[in-house]
C-alpha cells in the first residue's frame, strides 16, 4: 500500500509485463477443448448434487463464468441509453458526509497534498500537459444530486460538482471514438469505463461535495462521479487519465467483478 | 386403425421437454438462491438475518455475483421456453385451470386433516393448481424485480414500479422467500408421494393428451 512505484510514469507497468491477458487467453483456449468443456459441464451438474463441494476454483468453470461476465458487459453496453438521465434529488435529501468505501479501511487513507498533486494525461489525448489543482479549478463546474449505488447493495444521495468529463475530454483533445477511459489513483486503485458512459451528461470529474471541496477520505482533490455505474466504478484521488482502445481493467474488475457495472 | 394409434394419442404425464425444463429450472434456481444469499450477506436487509456461508454459492462476493449473473440467463431462457411450451401445447390450460376457490378451501381442510389423496398423480388438485400457478407468477415477478435491482437507472420505469432501488431489493428478497417456501412444501410433498419424483424423471404414466378434454372427466375411450 505505502510502497510507491519508482516508475516516472503512472502507466508504466509496475511489475513487468502484465501476464493477465495471456492467462485469460490460456483459459479461453482450454475452454475450446471439447473434452475439457464436457468435463466442466459434468462438474457443474455435480455442484447441485453435492452441496458444499466447491468447484468454483476450477479453471474451466472460472473461464466460463468470466466469459458470461464479458457477455454481460456487451448486454449492458447495448442497454445503455446515452441521453437517459438518472433521477436527481433535492438538496434536502443529500447525505453529509458521503459514505466512505475503498479496498482498505478508512484508517489507512493517505491524504493527497494538493500543492504537489498533478493530473497526468496519457493515450489518445492531443494535449497531455499535466493539470495542477489551481488550473483544474478554473474549469467550468456543474452539479448533480444523484444516487450512489454500491455493488454491495447500499446507497445514498450525494451532491457532487466538478467538470463534465465530456467537456474535459473535448478540451484536451481526446479521441472520443476510443473505447475506454482509464483512471489511476494515488492509492494504487485503478479503474476504467466505456466511452459512452464517459460522455454521459451526468459523468463528472468531481472536485466538490455539498458545495465544499471534497474532503478526506472521499478523494481530494479529484474523483470520478458517474450516475450510471456502481460505486466502485468511481475512482477517488485520481492522478492520471488515459484514453485507450486497449482494455484497461481495474482493481476490482481484475478480481472478478463485472467490468461494465452499469445500473 | 391399429393399436399404434392409441399409444400415439396417449402421452406421458410429463413429456421429455417438460422434464428437462423442470430440472434445468431446479438447478438454475438453486444457483440463484445460493449466490443470492451470498450477495445479500454483504449488505443485509435485516440485521438478524445472515445466511450461513456454507449454504451460499460462489465463495467470495465476486464469485457469487458471477454465478448469479450466469444462472439468471439459464433461468430466464428456460422459463421463457417453459411458458411458451405451456401455452402452445395447452398444458397450462389442461393441468392448471380452472382453479376453483371452493375446491381450494375444501382441499386445504382435507390436507390439514391428513385426508388429502395423492393416489392419482395425473391430475392436480386445486391446491396444487394454485401453488403451481402462483409460483410461476412469483418467478416472473422475481425476474422483473431482479432486473430492477440490476438496472435502476436504465430501467428506471421498472425500478419505480418496485419503489426504487431499495424497494426492488426488498421485493427481490420477498420473492426469494416465497420461492424457498414453495421449494420446502414442494419437496416435502414429493417425498411423501415418492412416485411423483419418479414421474418427473421417467415421465410417469401415459395419459390422454386431448387438450380440450373437460377437466375432471374420465379419459375418453380410444380405438383398440
Amino acid at each position: 500500500m505505502s510502497a510507491r512505484s519508482p516508475s516516472p510514469s503512472q502507466f508504466r507497468p509496475k511489475a513487468g509485463i502484465d501476464q493477465s491477458i495471456l492467462e485469460n487467453n490460456k483459459a479461453l483456449l482450454a475452454e475450446v477443448d471439447r473434452r475439457k468443456f464436457l468435463r466442466g459441464s459434468l462438474s457443474l451438474g455435480a455442484l447441485t448434487m453435492l452441496t458444499g463441494c466447491d468447484v468454483t476454483s476450477q479453471d474451466t468453470v472460472q473461464a466460463a463464468l468470466r466469459a458470461v461476465s464479458s457477455f454481460n458487459d456487451r448486454v449492458q453496453a447495448l442497454m445503455f441509453r446515452p441521453d437517459h438521465l438518472a433521477p436527481t434529488y433535492s438538496e434536502a435529501e443529500v447525505v453529509k458526509p458521503p459514505r466512505f468505501n475503498a479496498y482498505y479501511g478508512v484508517e489507512d487513507v493517505d491524504r493527497v497534498d494538493g500543492a504537489k498533486w498533478k493530473l497526468e494525461l496519457a493515450g489518445r489525448i492531443a494535449d497531455k500537459q499535466p493539470w495542477t489543482v489551481e488550473r483544474f479549478y478554473t474549469l467550468p463546474e456543474q452539479e448533480w444530486i444523484i444516487r450512489h449505488i454500491c455493488v454491495e447493495g447500499w446507497d445514498y444521495i450525494g451532491q457532487w460538482s466538478g467538470v463534465n468529463l465530456r467537456h474535459f475530454l473535448e478540451r484536451v483533445g481526446a479521441d472520443l471514438k476510443a473505447k475506454y477511459v482509464a483512471f489511476k489513483c494515488a492509492d494504487d486503485y485503478s479503474g476504467s469505463i466505456d466511452m459512452a458512459t464517459a460522455l454521459h451528461p451526468q459523468t463528472i470529474l468531481a472536485t466538490k461535495y455539498a458545495r465544499q471541496p471534497i474532503a478526506d477520505p472521499f478523494g481530494f482533490p479529484l474523483r470520478l462521479r458517474t450516475a450510471t455505474k456502481l460505486g466502485f466504478k468511481n475512482p477517488k484521488w485520481i492522478t492520471a487519465i488515459e484514453v485507450t482502445n486497449t482494455y484497461p481493467g481495474g482493481y476490482w474488475e481484475d478480481r472478478g467483478f463485472n467490468w461494465f457495472a452499469g445500473i | 386403425m391399429t393399436t399404434g394409434s392409441s399409444s400415439a394419442r396417449r402421452k406421458l404425464l410429463h413429456p421429455l421437454p417438460l422434464r428437462i425444463m423442470h430440472w434445468i429450472n431446479a438447478l438454475a434456481m438453486i444457483l440463484m438462491i445460493g449466490s443470492g444469499w451470498k450477495i445479500y450477506n454483504d449488505e443485509v436487509l435485516f440485521g438478524w438475518l445472515h445466511f450461513p456461508e456454507w449454504m451460499t454459492v460462489g465463495g467470495e462476493a465476486q464469485g457469487a455475483l458471477q454465478w448469479h449473473f450466469f444462472a439468471m440467463w439459464v433461468l430466464m431462457a428456460n422459463g421463457l421456453v417453459y411458458i411458451a411450451y405451456g401455452l402452445i401445447t395447452g398444458r397450462f390450460r389442461r393441468k392448471l385451470f380452472p382453479i376453483r376457490p371452493r375446491e381450494v378451501l375444501a382441499e386445504i381442510g382435507e390436507a390439514l386433516r391428513f385426508r388429502l389423496s395423492h393416489q392419482d398423480i395425473t391430475r392436480y388438485n386445486a391446491v396444487q393448481k394454485l401453488l403451481y400457478t402462483g409460483i410461476i407468477l412469483v418467478i416472473v415477478i422475481q425476474v422483473l424485480s431482479g432486473w430492477a435491482v440490476w438496472k435502476p437507472i436504465q430501467l428506471s420505469g421498472l425500478s419505480s414500479l418496485f419503489f426504487g432501488f431499495q424497494g426492488s431489493r426488498l421485493v427481490h428478497f420477498i420473492g426469494m422467500a416465497a420461492i424457498v417456501g414453495f421449494i420446502v412444501v414442494h419437496v416435502a410433498l414429493a417425498l411423501i408421494v415418492p412416485k411423483t419424483i419418479g414421474a418427473m424423471i421417467t415421465g410417469g404414466p401415459r395419459v390422454d393428451a386431448t387438450p380440450d378434454g373437460p377437466p375432471g372427466a374420465a379419459p375418453p375411450e380410444t380405438a383398440h
